[in-house]
């Protein structure tokens, strides 16, 4: 080497390699975990459910059963449970729940409901004012779980409010008919939801409330004064 | 734009249609933001007419759209300087911008007047895809693809031709993956999962990466302009951020993944790399003083005038040096562990750090560069701050900061109430909103986007006046 002899730490090739190497390094981690990710996290079927495999994102038929957010045992934190509890937070996979008077959707019938759900969910926006799965805008309550608040429940006030006797038919009729029920100062707006796309909704509202999001929200309707309904304001 | 262009390359020209653009959309997310700030104020104002839903999503499109504008619009700008040559296919370079900007138009008046659809595919394709960020349908993002290739083609033909710098390195590998990133989020899935999965490829990767590179390269670039810095050593500099960048940026990822339905381990890998994310943006503000320093000292030494040939450009980029790391790093470490995030996601205290983010960030450093625009086009060779500049940086650094404070203390309050103490409902939610701090917060919050504004009109009028100002120009 006849070259002036210069510090590595100085050199912008060495650091131009390093830059090329990391980069190279963290992306081949990411599509790594991607990989991964993606098998764990494909949509289940029927099948999983008859087995009694528990998955991140569980069959469209979920819309059968029983759903519960309930502290599992093993993991410490709150899981959703589908068709009962074994009591220790796991799905039992055989109470099953009647939606809109039927709990036999067969697997094409139950995806097709999911499908003009999420796609419904896409047409009018709702992530510009409510959050999915936590992403979305802090205009209007988060949705994840929103199948399980006690507040469209049995003895729940919205469903009172909307005159329905069960919790489905409750929020197909608010999503169609927001401005008639306020539920706050801050009102939904009326997005020409049809009756077919509401039942969508709700299924993609159901289903949604089913995917293991390790626990969030945090104590998800567990406390007794946040779901009082107080119109206030 | 006015006839009396110093412009010595079409290019430069080209960039600064870009930049014109890029500031009407940037007037327009400010009063799109007013609207939705009103909203929550007075729920009533414009319900049914142009609901929350539409203002806000206009107002965080317009934020993306007028800053990939402003960041193509640099390339082009940049490119003469750095290659030495004229942009390659400068008329096609044109007739893309026009084809880019009619396609925005129509995306934005269909926004505002057609707003939502039927649940069908037809509403994806034509009137909103209804994912943040990205709402722009499916024929848009066809187009934004097709531009966008047309532009990668003509910055890389030039660069190939011409002179080969670090910096021209670095933006073009960054715009190729900024552009294939864009992919990710052009598909429509029934599982919501696999949808933000990927969905934040996009977002995440082009605003805690991509963007951030370029901010880099900008930086290199302005540094050299100036302030005069040595290329050796910016460039140098350059690739440390790129590792550092893109060694946090990339796995930093994770901490999307933490509650949408993905596995655990996103935990431990996104709270690690996530939380090294702050340490490029410390290096790049010391960077950027440093540089500022040693080479107002150099000329000090040596008896030369010190000041800068830009002063209100060299204020915006340091401001981006702070902003970068006060918005991006500060207030996003402050929630990006699992432990804190599970209370804090889906909170104002998320559009606290977006607020400050993206203006500390990027909007800063693209006025930087829309000041070195306005530098180059009327050859000015020195060109000093006015009372409007420094309303300008002074206004609009104070709104911003205020609405971030504003919304940071409604997210607390969120947090403590909705998620701690009431369990996240729907009831909870609301609770939360009626209380006096929220309230109070969404006042400031919107007093404060006022100001931004006032400071917004003050930077339009600098824009469009400083070269006719003979005291603040030689």
């Amino acid at each position: 080497m006849s070259r002036k002899k210069v510090s590595v730490w100085s050199d912008n090739r060495f650091w131009q390699r390093s830059a090329i190497w990391v980069t190279g390094f963290a992306s081949l981690l990411l599509i790594w975990l991607t990989f991964d990710t993606m098998g764990q996290i494909s949509m289940g079927n029927q099948k999983d459910i008859d087995n009694h495999i528990t998955k991140r994102v569980p069959s469209a038929t979920v819309i059968n059963y029983e759903v519960e957010y309930n502290m599992n045992q093993n993991r410490g934190h709150e899981v959703p449970v589908i068709g009962g509890d074994d009591g220790k937070g796991n799905s039992l996979f055989k109470v099953k729940e009647k939606f809109f008077g039927r709990d036999d959707y067969t697997q094409k019938e139950a995806n097709a409901l999911l499908h003009l759900g999420k796609l419904a969910s896409q047409a009018k926006n709702c992530m510009d004012c409510h959050t999915l799965l936590g992403n979305g805008a802090y205009y209007a309550p988060d949705l994840t779980k929103a199948w399980l608040d006690p507040a469209w429940g049995k003895n729940g006030p919205m469903q009172a409010m909307t005159g329905k006797n069960t919790k489905e038919e409750a929020m197909a009729e608010f999503l169609q008919h927001p401005g008639k029920y306020p539920t706050h100062a801050r009102m939904m707006p009326n997005l020409g939801i049809t009756p077919k796309e509401a039942i969508g909704l709700v299924a993609f509202l159901k289903h949604m409330s089913t995917i293991d999001t390790n626990g969030f929200p945090r104590g998800f309707g567990k406390i007794k004064e946040g779901v009082v309904y107080a119109k206030s304001k | 734009m006015q006839s009396q262009s110093n412009f010595k390359y079409e290019s430069q020209k080209l960039g600064s249609w870009y930049f014109t653009v890029a500031m009407i959309l940037f007037g327009a997310q400010l009063v799109l933001g007013l609207v939705a700030a009103i909203q929550f104020i007075y729920p009533s104002f414009l319900y049914d007419i142009l609901d929350f839903s539409i203002a806000r999503m206009i107002h965080i499109n317009a934020l993306v759209v007028w800053m990939l504008y402003a960041m193509i619009g640099s390339v082009y700008y940049l490119l003469p300087d750095e290659t030495g040559i004229e942009t390659v296919g400068i008329g096609i370079g044109k007739l893309l911008f026009w084809v880019l900007t009619l396609a925005v138009t129509v995306v934005i008046l269909v926004f505002v007047f057609i707003q939502v659809g039927p649940a069908t595919q037809a509403t994806i394709w034509l009137i909103t895809e209804g994912r943040e960020y990205i709402e722009a349908p499916r024929w848009a993002d066809i187009g934004i693809v097709v531009v966008v290739v047309g532009f990668l083609i003509n910055t890389f033909l030039t660069a190939m031709k011409g002179r080969r710098t670090g910096i021209m390195t670095v933006i073009l590998s960054d715009m190729i993956a900024l552009a294939g990133l864009y992919l990710a989020g052009m598909y429509f899935t029934d599982n919501i999962s696999m949808d933000q999965y990927w969905w934040w490829w996009v977002i995440h990767l082009w605003v805690e990466a991509t963007w951030e590179v370029m901010v880099g390269a900008l930086a290199a670039y302005a540094l050299i302009k100036i302030v005069g810095a040595k290329r050796e050593i910016v460039e140098m500099w350059l690739w440390i951020e790129v590792a550092m960048l893109f060694g946090s940026g990339i796995l930093g990822l994770g901490h999307h993944y933490f509650w949408i339905g993905t596995p655990e381990y996103w935990w431990e890998i996104g709270a690690l790399f996530s939380s090294l994310e702050p340490l490029p943006l410390i290096g790049m503000f010391i960077h950027v003083l440093y540089d500022w320093g040693k080479e107002k000292g150099i000329k000090e030494g040596s008896g030369e005038d010190t000041t800068s040939n830009n002063t209100p450009a060299l204020i915006w980029l340091i401001s981006n040096g702070f902003g970068n790391f006060l918005g991006a790093g500060v207030w996003g470490f402050f929630h990006t562990l699992p432990q804190v995030n599970i209370y804090t996601h889906g909170t104002q205290f998320t559009a606290a750090h977006g607020h400050l983010a993206f203006f500390g960030a990027y909007a800063t450093i693209l006025i930087a560069m829309f000041y070195m625009a306005v530098q180059g086009k009327y050859g000015i060779k020195k060109l000093r701050a006015t009372f409007a500049s420094k309303m300008a940086i002074f206004l609009i650094s104070f709104g911003v900061l205020g609405m971030g404070v504003a919304l940071t203390i409604a997210g607390y309050e969120q947090v403590l109430i909705a998620r701690a103490q009431l369990g996240a409902t729907w009831n909870a939610f609301f609770v939360a909103q009626n209380q006096m701090w929220m309230s109070q917060a969404m006042d400031w919050r919107l007093i404060m986007g006022i100001v931004t504004t006032v400071g917004f009109v003050y930077l339009v009028k600098d824009l469009l006046t400083i070269s006719k100002n003979p005291e603040n120009v030689n």
